[in-house]
């Protein structure tokens, strides 16, 4: 959407990852095309392969003339079949390729749901471990300009119900890059989500290839009052809210998961423990969603540590609606976070005010 | 047909191979033993015996739920398919997939998808790795007059002409999707004719004779092989029994009655001895086969039943590679 793109310039502020590193840094779009041609660099059976990632517009520049560099084999359009480019896809990666399938947005992928649940997530086990499906699946989520509900979805949540599958969400670029190397790497099938408010935040990217493990969460700022887990763009709407709530004496934990299945239990219960306080900030509807799992998780192994019952600021149980006004109705973002949390902090928050009407 | 001999024996060997292995599977499986869902190949046999014949043993085959056929046709391990229909750790699956999920890396089968369809992409996937890799290999896909009715049939093909790939398209039309005929599921029910909207060279084959589907074969896979792009065959068969298990208890009320009419029932492997003959092979020559083909199955059986069973601890294994 051409739209999209002047809308995130107007809305979105530019967000600078504040991990502490000093050193070049580019945006999330550039990473994840600095990790693709390198991928394509290093392996001669890694191929990439989508709608439109030869165009003019190269997947919002995620794959800008990469087709020029390793040609029409290894760069390719494809027709709008999904189901069988990603059935195609599995096929080659049985045949020993590493198939990068590239899809504008998650809600195109439910096409080849047939593919992606009952093939690629079944293969290693049903056959014992005997042939590999190095598959990446990468989808963006869209947001804005009158989207609407079939073209913002997130969905990830429904893939991390399917074992055998790995759902990978980078909200930094670093992060992209990192894990879009570790997915190519990884022998299994990937569901790579991105998001497309994320794609023109700069961070620090070392310009070698790297990569960052799965099932390792970062924690993105520290604090001890409340542990906020936050998924995708909810990363960067968490650390904004922490600032705010910093300005009212409330010190936040910010917790990136960064892949959700693997997904990191220990670092999120260890921060609970701490501060006795949950909020899930997720970019998927809240009934049965990522952030259900998570307290449930958190039910069931940290019970204890709970101070107070945890927070869901998840998208609310409706399709994704056009209207701008309904649009901003629907999404939560710093606000939702923050009164979530000082909802959760309403016995601190008094003691501070109170100190400082005193 | 100009087939020498050994390979018409090789042929006949195949399809009594399959012919055997399948009628001994129907007469055991009462004891419920092979605690899992099998589709017979019996009756239609020819099909995979005569296109795997013209394979390399490095080219790929992708099958379907009606796989037993297909797996042997190719050369995969006929103990480690028992083993796995008696759901043992030796299986080929090692007890993880049953009789719709076989598979033998080791020639060129990489497992077997019981979604209708859903393995046809994957032999254009494969076909399009082997050009990558400069490999010249063939990627033959097996299925069913049903999965000509799924969307991802003709994306498939879509994607095979358009990329010129080296994909060998197969469809069994045994005219039954369990106990649906196709002229109630198709408005036309020249399958063969459909590929021809994507410039996909394509034939009607009876799928009752093997030496026909050989031949028709052999050429389908020259053409994919010297990268003419793909092929297509629709061989029409008779499934012998129901759609699934054994026998077809149900018989009388599904089946047109022209099925029900015994004259019109044929046998492949009956039809093909008749050729052989007439090639002066003679009946103890087959006899000779057919012993050492018992021997053979009576092992794996055997081997088979006493083979372990996979251990429960391992429940959580294989998710991932
Ligand atoms: C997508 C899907 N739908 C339905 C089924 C149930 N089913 C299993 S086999 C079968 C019949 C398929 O017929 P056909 O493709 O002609 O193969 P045949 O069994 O005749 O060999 C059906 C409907 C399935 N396995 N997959
Ligand atoms: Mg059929």
């Amino acid at each position: 959407m051409p739209w999209t793109k002047l809308q995130i310039e107007r809305e979105e502020p530019a967000f600078d990852d504040p991990d502490g590193h000093v050193g070049r840094k580019i945006s999330y779009g550039e990473a994840l095309h600095e990790a693709l041609d390198q991928a394509l660099e290093r392996d001669p059976s890694v191929y990439a392969m989508g709608q439109g990632v030869d165009d003019p517009g190269g997947m919002f520049g995620s794959t800008l003339d990469l087709h020029k560099k390793y040609g029409g084999q290894r760069v390719f359009d494809a027709p709008l079949s999904e189901e069988s480019t990603v059935g195609m896809a599995i096929g080659s990666a049985m045949a020993g390729m590493r198939p990068v399938s590239i899809h504008n947005r998650p809600d195109f992928l439910m096409m080849a749901a047939d593919q992606i649940i009952n093939h690629a997530a079944k293969w290693s086990y049903m056959f014992a471990g005997q042939v590999p499906i190095p598959l990446v699946i990468r989808a963006c989520i869209g947001r804005g300009w009158g989207s609407a509900a079939q073209h913002s979805q997130s969905l990830y949540s429904l893939f991390v119900h399917v074992p055998g599958l790995k759902v990978v969400v980078p909200s930094t670029a670093y992060d992209a890059k990192g894990l879009l190397i570790t997915s190519i790497a990884d022998n299994n099938p990937v569901i790579f989500i991105e998001q497309r408010w994320l794609y023109n935040h700069q961070g620090y990217v070392p310009e070698e290839i790297y990569s960052v493990p799965f099932g390792e969460s970062v924690v993105k700022r520290e604090g001890k009052d409340v542990t906020i887990l936050a998924v995708s763009h909810m990363v960067i709407e968490s650390l904004r809210a922490a600032e705010q709530l910093a300005e009212k004496g409330i010190d936040v934990e910010v917790i990136d998961p960064r892949t959700l299945a693997p997904f990191d239990e220990q670092t999120l219960l260890r921060s609970v423990e701490k501060t006795g306080h949950l909020v899930v900030a997720d970019l998927d509807w809240k009934t049965a969603g990522f952030a259900a799992e998570v307290l449930a998780r958190v039910a069931e192994k940290g019970f204890s540590y709970l101070k107070k019952p945890p927070v869901r600021v998840a998208l609310p149980d409706i399709p994704t609606p056009s209207s701008y006004v309904l649009e901003n109705a629907f999404y939560p973002g710093v606000d939702d976070i923050v009164q979530a949390v000082e909802e959760l902090c309403q016995g601190k928050l008094s003691e501070t005010l109170g100190e400082e009407f005193e | 047909m100009n087939i020498p001999v050994e390979k018409l024996l090789d042929l006949y060997t195949m399809l009594s191979r399959i012919r055997r292995v399948e009628l001994k599977i129907e007469e055991l499986y009462h004891l419920d033993e092979m605690k899992t869902p099998i589709h017979s190949s019996l009756g239609e046999e020819a099909v995979s015996v005569g296109v795997c014949s013209n394979l390399q043993k490095e080219d790929y085959i992708f099958s379907n739920h009606r796989s037993h056929g297909h797996y042997l046709a190719k050369g995969g391990n006929l103990k480690a398919m028992i083993a796995e229909l008696y759901c043992k750790e030796t299986g080929c699956s090692r007890g993880r997939g049953g009789s719709m999920h076989l598979i033998d890396t080791s020639v060129g089968h990489m497992g077997s998808s019981s979604i209708v369809g859903g393995s046809i992409p994957h032999a254009v996937g494969a076909a399009l790795a082997s050009v990558m890799q400069n490999k010249n290999l063939v990627a033959v896909s097996f299925f069913g007059d049903a999965a000509s009715e799924q969307g991802v049939f003709f994306e498939s093909m879509s994607w095979a002409a358009l990329r010129k790939l080296p994909v060998v398209f197969i469809c069994e039309n045994n005219f039954y999707s369990v106990c649906s005929h196709l002229t109630a599921r198709q408005p036309n029910i020249d399958i063969y004719k459909r590929p021809r909207a994507f410039d996909i060279p394509s034939e009607l084959v009876d799928g009752m004779n093997l030496a026909e589907v050989c031949e028709k074969a052999q050429k389908a896979i020259e053409h994919a092989r010297s990268g003419q792009g793909p092929y297509f065959l629709e061989c029409r068969v008779q499934r012998w029994r129901g759609h699934a298990g054994s026998g077809d208890p149900n018989k009388e009320k599904y089946r047109k009655p022209e099925d029900l009419d015994e004259t019109n029932v044929r046998d492949p492997l009956k039809e093909f001895k008749e050729i052989l003959f007439a090639g002066g092979v003679t009946e103890s020559d087959l006899t000779q086969i057919d012993q050492k083909l018992d021997a053979e199955i009576q092992d794996a059986f055997e081997c088979a039943q006493n083979d372990p069973l996979p251990n429960p601890e391992d429940l959580e294994k294989h998710l991932f590679c």
